[in-house]
């Protein structure tokens, strides 16, 4: 069912998606200083993700997965190397949905729209409808801690939507939800994503989210952070947690990360 | 389709049954924030009567039977609500100022890292420094007057404020303002749509520690400064205590208690409310 993605032939382009990947990242390193020394967060990583590629990165503690990230969002600058995202927009997911509390969930997404300039009129009508997408209409005027764990992460999705973001940038998204909940976000995640042809980068430590979720699962090793393997995911049909498929990938996956950790332990 | 179903169910159950927000249940929890404090205003006049009544200090010393009446008077009168009208005036203009200062100079410090390494710590420092000690540098310098008045207030109030800024600027969640920067928020935007509203409940702490400062100092100085015009509430203490006048001076204190305890009364609920808004209070607590 899993291949490696080095044993495929090129993947064919999705229809209507352009020649240029959404997400380039050459020979990316990345060092920070800590007390006199350099630590290596990053180092070469190359990786390109095709529009409207759901890639689930994992690792274990120190891949720089977070690290990662930051450099696509533009929030962080290499050491060497580029990152080339095009001309599109990017948007971020944490562990914590970081909502504004002062804010009702509806005006935490007006927010995001405010901040690149929508005019106020058609504002309304988008905030509605990007409520209406992640499946909380009713729920706007509730105040973050009115509203479930899961609830809150669907308003920082709607948020991060309302960026107009053609990439999702999700940092352990669901890490903090319980498994029922997360399992039901996964659902959304998969829909949505699908819906808007957005390009889908998932930072997990979760096997089986990212088997469960990826187009192409890729494993970074620790200290420092590099790319070690990829696993492409042919999608033949819709996806459980819970179907072999998943829980082979998810094995495989493992004892991948396992071997990695134990090379750390010697 | 069976997702939506079941993420509707569970948004249902996680939200829980809706709230009891009905009129009896704000009674009955005014009721229970009030009668604690009825008590204890009881028990207050109970020990001062009964000291009045084992002769304490017998020509002076006079018990609620005397003062309330006094009070009353005085509030009947005109003298009272005159002079509040006064200090309150006063207490509103040195209280602005105060604001504007305090404010002005929280944002540049809590912006500026030189200007904070600078005066940081004397802005702390000078919230230590009780406010009586101010008068004779302001009577010199702006002789007597509401001015000297005001500028004690000041030195008093806008410490307290400006570290209620700086406090909040500080404890913006790093979170948020990586949340804000991945938004677009850059420069004004930033301050003006989530560190302004981040700071909102450490800035309204240091208003209202700002306010008992200002309180404090107004009220020092209009028994220490000279001021032509109509009496403030200082002035008339001032006057009953050269005329021996226990009753009169008690019944003054009285009203400078109730105004200080309204005021607070104020501030409370600007912070329980916002802290309300924003999920920061234990729903269970009473107020």
């Amino acid at each position: 069912m899993s291949l490696r993605a080095n044993e495929l032939t090129p993947p064919v382009s999705l229809p209507g998606a352009s020649a240029a990947p959404a997400v380039q990242l050459t020979e990316v390193s990345k060092a920070y200083r800590t007390g006199g020394s350099d630590l290596l967060a990053l180092d070469r990583v190359s990786l390109t993700v095709r529009d409207g590629e759901f890639v689930c990165i994992i690792g274990a503690s120190g891949c720089g997965k977070s690290t990662l990230l930051n450099l696509v969002a533009g929030l962080d600058k290499p050491t060497a190397g580029q990152v080339d995202t095009g001309s599109r927009r990017v948007g971020l997911m944490f562990q914590e949905p970081a909502l504004f509390p002062w804010l009702t969930a509806g005006r935490n997404v007006e927010l995001a729209l405010r901040a690149r300039g929508v005019p106020k009129a058609t504002r309304r009508v988008q905030v509605d409808e990007l409520i209406a997408a992640v499946r909380l209409t009713g729920f706007a005027d509730k105040r973050p801690h009115e509203l479930s764990g899961g609830m809150r992460q669907r308003v920082a999705l709607a948020r991060a939507l309302a960026q107009d973001a053609d990439v999702l940038l999700m940092d352990e998204p669901f890490g903090a939800l319980d498994a029922m909940t997360r399992d039901l976000l996964h659902d959304e995640i998969e829909r949505i994503s699908a819906d808007r042809t957005l390009t889908v980068l998932f930072v997990t430590h979760n096997v089986r989210e990212a088997a469960r979720l990826g187009d192409r699962v890729v494993v970074l090793s620790s200290r420092p952070g590099r790319v070690i393997e990829e696993y492409a995911v042919p999608r033949l049909g819709p996806r459980r947690i819970d179907s072999p498929e998943v829980a082979k990938l998810a094995a495989t996956l493992t004892d991948r990360l396992r071997e990695e950790m134990g090379r750390h332990g010697n | 389709m069976a997702t939506d179903q079941a993420l509707y169910g569970l948004d249902k159950l996680d939200l829980g049954p809706a709230q009891d927000r009905g009129r009896s249940r704000l009674a009955r929890r005014a009721w229970a924030a009030t009668w604690p404090k009825l008590l204890a205003l009881v028990l207050v006049f109970a020990i001062w009567e009964i000291v009045h009544l084992t002769g304490w200090k017998p020509y002076v010393f006079k018990g609620p039977g005397e003062v309330l009446p006094e009070l009353w008077h005085l509030l009947a009168n005109g003298q009272i609500p005159a002079a509040v009208g006064v200090t309150m005036e006063r207490a509103v203009i040195g209280y602005l100022v105060a604001l504007l200062v305090g404010s002005v100079i929280g944002l540049f410090v809590a912006r500026i890292p030189p200007l904070r390494a600078a005066i940081g710590s004397i802005i702390t420092g000078l919230q230590t420094m009780p406010s009586i000690a101010w008068y004779p540098l302001a009577i010199i310098l702006f002789t007597q007057g509401e001015a000297a008045i005001v500028f004690v207030m000041i030195m008093g109030a806008a410490p307290s404020i400006a570290n209620g800024i700086i406090t909040g600027v500080d404890y913006t969640p790093p979170l948020l303002l990586r949340a804000g920067r991945t938004m677009g928020l850059r420069g004004v935007n930033l301050y003006r749509y989530l560190v302004i509203p981040a700071s909102l409940p450490a800035f309204v702490a240091g208003l209202k520690q700002g306010w008992a400062f200002a309180w404090r100092s107004l009220m020092a100085g209009e028994l220490v400064v000279s001021i032509v015009g109509p009496p403030g509430l200082g002035v008339l203490l001032n006057s009953d205590q050269s005329q021996s006048d226990f009753a009169g001076v008690t019944a003054v204190i009285i009203v400078i208690l109730i105004i200080g305890v309204v005021v607070d009364m104020l501030f409370s609920k600007a912070d329980t409310t916002l802290r309300r808004r924003r999920g920061l209070l234990d729903p269970s607590a009473t107020s």
